[in-house]
């Protein structure tokens, strides 16, 4: 296949952005779904989902810190990132997302993590050894009281931050769908709906990957999966999924009957050089079939080992998909010529700084930093059971 | 409480970081460094303008302004010459090419306005160049001085 | 050509001084020039472009412009009787060296050159995340190489695609409207080797510049104005065919 087909702008030839801008809006996806779960417990007292409530967290913790990785990479002049905290010009949404970035990690998933487990780090700096001591003694910043009182208070600010940390986990990922639905320049992105469409495909997918983590977490350590929950997390899914799946067709749907001058170009290009992406794996393989094989279960009554292996699929499949969505949305959109008379091709490296392996690696390394942050504040008791729920405040 | 006493002191520490930080000049007419407009400025530059050649060419000039070619500027036949400007005698243009240089502007194309003398160079002279008969400078065929 | 070795010792020395006060200084140290007289933009003028790709050329020339990447370009349209929506383009090599004469045929043809349009209300200056490109007093769009983070954002917000990335410095870069040309008096690199003046430098703010009248006297576009951009680079003569 030729490079270009058709006519493009000489300078549009090169895909500016690559993978690593495909993979940070879909890391960060990750990070405000894992969230939103989480709060289902904390905020709308969902008591069947509680086990996975400290897991949700540390999952969006470990995917959190690997977000930065991408976009420094891709930086032209990464030693000059500072400069967006520096001078952030307030017009752009990319500068203020700093902030909103750093506010989410800051203010809100540190500070939640932090109370929900004081109790722990305070009891684990007491009893271990080493090196390890040293750390639980600088996490509990030198205050080792975990009285009754102390832990109330803990519950009622933890609750706060919740509160305020659904907004927040709405807006660190609606501002990314933002950054791109706010690009004139280009039909593809420039829509109201990008915001809300990126959010609730992360939704959709930080469900997914709680979901998918925590069954195999529990297989990993030969526990039992409290099928309770799971079977909550997975209805959370459907719904969520089946918002997600509306908005994307009234997207399409609005895009074809309107026709206007970009159509004819973008419709070419899905059938075309976005076929396998986008009709293939993002809409058959990743949400028509993950939201079937949802329904069924909620339609039938299925056997437990039935429901396990269905949620996997569908969990393994939803997460392929809304990769497959990020990718049609960044790749897609420079695929094809602002002057709309043709496309290029997308040639990503293999071992280059922005290729393929950079790519797999920082989608390993959260699971790595999860490993790490799961044997460092576990989120399960010692004996192997799950937690109990805590008395309510 | 503690959370609080570390936020706040990390906030202290950035603002005071930035005081050092940020360039001087940032802000001085916008959101940007207003150095940034005097480096950019500053720049050499290659072209001399048709000005500065005719300082020294007036005789050139003269030739020219009779013909057709009397808005073309020096340089864009000649090249860029401000080196040649401000060194003239060590710095010599280059000889130019008439066949290809001619041809840029004046092989027939369809996308050409249709009032640009405009012709196929192989029927119109039959491979001959083209300052055989033609003076650059004065490119009328009458118009005197030719190779 | 003859210049006698008696004319030339006349005339080196004024040419030398004439010279230095082109190179000197700055806007700020050079006293003739203040940023808030000027307010500049472009003319350009379709029905005279022939595509000899003496802009493209001189502009590299001018501006260490790298391979592959363009500051101005030009593109060739093919019209086939009135299918105004599907005109057929290309630009080889951004027209550099100009263009074959492929196959004449009939239908509507013409040359269209392009450039950064200098918008005053530049979609790219309104993305950039640090300030790295902005719109100076005097209408020109510029970036600052040494602030630039190579976050290729307004690449991205550009609607005509005539910013890139620079393969070597991985900066954001541009036209620059010769900025360091205008600001000594001298117009830019591609209005200097246009030979029709399809292309000139236009000073809004110059009561004398002849770009009033032609506007006041001609029909103008410009390029993409449902986008709203504010751009100052006015076309004569611009098909409704142009993307």
């Amino acid at each position: 296949m030729p490079l270009v087909d058709g006519f493009m702008y000489p300078n549009e030839v090169e895909l500016q952005w690559s993978v690593l801008i495909v993979l940070y809006p879909y890391l960060t996806g990750l990070v405000a779904g894992a969230f939103i779960l989480a709060s289902l417990e904390r905020v709308f007292r969902v008591e069947a989902v509680k086990p996975t409530y400290r897991l949700a967290l540390l999952t969006a913790l470990a995917f959190l810190l690997v977000a930065p990785l991408p976009l420094q990479l891709h930086l032209g002049h990464p030693e000059r990132s500072l400069e967006m905290y520096l001078t952030p010009h307030r017009s752009s949404a990319m500068a203020m997302f700093g902030f909103v970035y750093l506010w989410y990690l800051m203010a809100v998933l540190v500070v939640e993590i932090w109370l929900d487990y004081r109790r722990d780090i305070v009891l684990m700096s007491q009893s271990s050894r080493g090196w390890k001591r040293l750390i639980y003694r600088v996490l509990t910043l030198g205050s080792d009281n975990i009285s009754e009182r102390a832990l109330q208070i803990d519950e009622r600010v933890g609750w706060l931050v919740t509160v305020i940390g659904i907004p927040s986990a709405f807006l660190l990922h609606g501002y990314v769908g933002f950054i791109f639905g706010s690009v004139k320049a280009n039909p593809w992105w420039s829509t109201p709906l990008m915001p809300v469409v990126f959010l609730f495909s992360a939704m959709v997918s930080g469900i997914a990957a709680v979901m998918c983590l925590y069954m195999f977490l529990n297989w990993l350590r030969r526990v039992p999966i409290d099928m309770r929950c799971v079977d909550t997390v997975a209805r959370y899914l459907f719904y969520t999924f089946i918002i997600d799946f509306s908005l994307e067709m009234l997207d399409l749907i609005h895009r074809i009957y309107e026709a206007d001058e970009s159509f004819r170009s973008l419709d070419f290009m899905v059938h075309t050089r976005l076929f396998t992406s986008q009709v293939l794996i993002q809409i058959l393989a990743g949400t028509v079939l993950p939201i079937a094989l949802l329904a069924l279960t909620q339609v039938l009554k299925l056997p437990e080992a039935a429901r396990k292996s269905i949620y996997s699929v569908a969990g393994l499949l939803t997460l392929i998909g809304i990769f497959a969505m990020r990718w049609n949305v960044v790749i897609g959109g420079q695929l094809f010529s602002k002057s709309f008379l043709g496309y290029t091709t997308y040639k990503m490296g293999f071992v280059t700084r922005e290729g393929l392996l950079m790519a797999i690696f920082l989608s390993i390394l959260p699971l790595l930093i999860l490993g790490v942050l799961v044997k460092l504040l576990p989120p399960w008791s010692e004996k192997g059971a799950m937690p109990e729920p805590q008395p309510p405040a | 409480m503690r959370l609080a006493a570390v936020f706040l002191v990390g906030t202290l520490l950035f603002l005071l970081a930035r005081g050092f930080l940020v360039p001087r000049s940032f802000g001085q007419y916008g959101h940007y460094r207003g150095n940034a407009i005097a480096e950019i400025a500053a720049r050499p530059v290659a072209f001399a303008g048709h000005q500065t050649c005719e300082t020294c060419h007036s005789d050139v000039l003269e030739l020219k302004q009779k013909g057709r070619h009397a808005r073309v500027n020096c340089e864009a036949c000649h090249g860029a010459l401000a080196k040649h400007a401000e060194d003239p005698v060590s710095v010599k243009p280059a000889k130019l090419q008439a066949a290809v240089l001619c041809a840029r502007c004046h092989e027939a194309n369809i996308a050409k306005p249709k009032q640009f003398p405009q012709v196929v160079p192989a029927e119109h002279s039959g491979g001959a160049a083209c300052d055989m008969c033609h003076q650059p400078h004065s490119p009328a065929l009458d118009s005197g001085k030719r190779k | 050509m003859n210049i006698t070795r008696r004319r030339l010792l006349v005339l080196l020395p004024a040419a030398a001084i004439a010279w230095k006060h082109i190179l000197a200084g700055t806007p700020e140290a050079s006293p003739n020039y203040k940023l808030t007289e000027h307010w500049w933009g472009m003319l350009v003028d379709v029905t005279k472009c022939i595509g000899c790709g003496n802009c493209v050329r001189a502009c590299q020339t001018e501006n260490d412009v790298p391979d592959g990447y363009y500051r101005t370009w030009v593109e060739r349209y093919h019209l086939e009787g009135w299918a105004f929506q599907n005109p057929k383009v290309d630009s080889p090599d951004g027209g550099k060296n100009g263009f074959p004469p492929g196959n004449q045929s009939g239908g509507k043809n013409f040359f269209v050159p392009k450039l950064c349009n200098h918008c005053v209300e530049s979609p790219c200056t309104q993305v950039c995340p640090v300030g790295a490109t902005f719109v100076t007093p005097d209408g020109v769009v510029l970036i600052d190489q040494k602030y630039c983070l190579g976050c290729r954002y307004c690449v991205q917000a550009c609607p005509y695609g005539c910013r890139f990335i620079h393969p070597q410095k991985e900066t954001a870069e541009k036209c620059t409207l010769c900025y360091h040309r205008i600001t000594k008096g001298l117009t830019t690199a591609c209005c200097e080797s246009c030979p029709t003046g399809a292309r000139q430098l236009a000073d809004l703010k110059d009561p004398k510049d002849p770009i009033h009248e032609f506007l006041r006297t001609h029909s103008i576009q410009v390029l993409k104005p449902y986008m709203a951009t504010n751009s100052k680079v006015f076309y004569n003569g611009l098909d409704g065919s142009v993307r």
